[in-house]
């Protein structure tokens, strides 16, 4: 009989790997998916109105990327999930470190918010259109519907995990109520905030697409949808494809902004 | 049971002070009258099994808790919730991550308005006091826990508190660092000269820091006995083995059996 020397198992649970074997499996994770397409588009499998051909598409990328038109479609697109996400943030973050920091607060904000964020921001479109017209703020009032509840909720959860020890301690030295507030809850909460900003950036490009159903024509949700009428799949994934770049791109600046900002976390 | 051992003046006189905690359904008595008076630059340590309520009278001491009944005086003068007369050191770390060790002691000072020379001036004191100049612009998740919590009692200290409060602050350590972080307390408060209400359940720990002893029982939290601490004044290691040590050892250990 074989003594059972027993082997440790290759996946070990929170168990580190080294940087360059978590790079190179990156790498591959992206090549098995593109060796994919291109099997599957070469041998014919699927109809290329279906499923282009990923050269095809990286051409039409390169296309239209010398296009100005395109980067204004690319500039409103930002411009847009830009200003409802900071709106958003802006008023969601001040509302939210009140209803965390404070019961009454969480009393008269929470539940509200709690019931109005289940209602889809999709279905609030109608209502948009009626409000602000099919304008700009139109496009820019749904990205912050869908992303405002949102944040005051987390904002809230973020501000009521910070230990009260060190609340109690600034009370010890000196502090007010408003300055424990300034001086420790708010640099507590504040990696945790960056953090959150970065997951609520993915959902508000999400919206983006949905706002730009609604009557205009400019924008990267418009060039898709426009290329669909067309039923040109290869710029379809043209504006897939660069919608994921922006959002890979917003979601790397957070987290060189997190490194940067808090080298005590 | 109103006697300060150093026999100077007092700087906190607590009296009668009880502490019920009510809920709907029950009543939990964690402080029942309490009589006791602290003098100017005294080191008193409360000991007590868990759930004597000495956690409790430090945390209605340092004002994060208010009591049922009872007064409390600071110099004569009733407290009115937490201030900076009186400084806490808390058994968990509490050091303000974001802050490097030495805004972390100038905290304080910083809230004050103390111009910034003067501020590094006295953190400059303090880092040497508490042995830890070269870590002055580290971030506290860099440090030991001891090194942790000397930084802690050099923040509360160098707000110039009337009192430090100090509830179990070396419970987290290990025996070896528990007993320099005791060396290098007592030097401290031997240069400060503050008041010091230490709580812990180590009665070793009682023993070679403070002048004066309270033990506490439980249900309800009350002083059981008072004991002035038969020891020299200046403590070293070999204080550990003296036999009033020992003999005063086995006295407090027998009454925490109860």
């Amino acid at each position: 009989m074989k003594a059972a020397a027993r082997r440790r198992p290759r996946l070990q649970i929170f168990k580190d790997i080294y940087p360059t074997t978590f790079t190179a499996l990156a790498v591959s994770s992206f090549a098995v998916i593109l060796a994919a397409w291109l099997l599957v588009s070469h041998l014919g499998l699927v109809d290329p109105v279906f499923l282009p051909k990923p050269q095809n598409v990286l051409a039409e990328l390169i296309r239209q990327l010398g296009t100005g038109e395109y980067w204004r479609h690319i500039w409103i697109s930002v411009f847009r999930v830009s200003a409802g996400f900071l709106l958003a943030c802006a008023a969601g973050i001040p509302i939210g470190i009140f209803a965390g920091a404070f019961r009454a607060g969480s009393a008269v904000i929470e539940p509200p918010m709690e019931f109005i964020r289940y209602m889809p921001a999709v279905a609030f479109i109608p209502l948009i259109m009626v409000w602000v017209g099919i304008g700009e703020w139109a496009k820019i009032l749904l990205i912050f519907i869908g992303c405002f509840f949102q944040v005051v909720l987390m904002v809230a959860d973020i501000t009521r995990r910070v230990n009260p020890d060190l609340l109690h301690v600034s009370y010890t030295l000196g502090a007010s109520r408003w300055q424990s507030i300034e001086t420790v809850l708010i640099p507590a909460i504040r990696p945790e905030l960056v953090t959150m900003m970065r997951l609520i950036l993915g959902w508000a490009w999400t919206y983006l697409v949905v706002a730009e159903l609604i009557a205009v024509n400019s924008g990267l949700g418009y060039a898709i949808m426009k290329a669909q009428r067309f039923l040109n799949t290869e710029q379809i994934f043209v504006g897939i494809i660069v919608i994921g770049l922006l959002g890979l791109i917003s979601d790397r600046m957070f987290a060189l902004l997190h490194k940067r900002l808090f080298p005590w976390v | 049971m109103t006697s300060s051992a150093t026999g100077t003046e007092a700087r906190i006189t607590i009296a009668g002070l009880g502490k019920v905690y009510r809920s709907r359904k029950s009543e939990f008595e964690a402080l029942r009258n309490i009589h006791l008076s602290i003098g100017k630059n005294e080191f008193l340590t409360l000991i007590g099994p868990s759930g004597c309520g000495k956690s409790t009278l430090l945390r209605v001491l340092a004002g994060l808790e208010d009591a049922t009944s009872g007064t409390i005086l600071i110099d004569g003068q009733p407290i009115g919730g937490p201030g900076a007369d009186r400084g806490m050191v808390f058994q968990s770390y509490t050091l303000f991550p974001w802050l490097t060790v030495r805004e972390n002691i100038e905290y304080g000072l910083k809230l004050n308005g103390v111009p910034t020379l003067e501020r590094r001036r006295v953190s400059d004191r303090y880092l040497r006091l508490i042995r830890l100049e070269p870590f002055a612009k580290a971030y506290p998740k860099q440090l030991s826990g001891g090194m942790k919590q000397r930084v802690a009692i050099a923040r509360a200290l160098a707000n110039k508190p009337k009192v430090l409060l100090m509830d179990e602050p070396f419970g987290a350590l290990d025996a070896q660092t528990k007993q320099e972080m005791q060396q290098i307390l007592l030097d401290v408060w031997e240069k400060e000269k503050t008041t010091v209400v230490f709580i812990t359940h180590d009665i070793e720990e009682a023993l070679f820091l403070s002048q004066r002893i309270c033990v506490m029982g439980a249900n309800p939290g009350r002083i059981i006995s008072e004991h002035i601490v038969p020891l020299p004044a200046e403590r070293t290691e070999e204080t550990r083995l003296l036999p009033e040590f020992t003999a005063m050892k086995r006295d407090l250990a027998a009454l925490l059996k109860h």
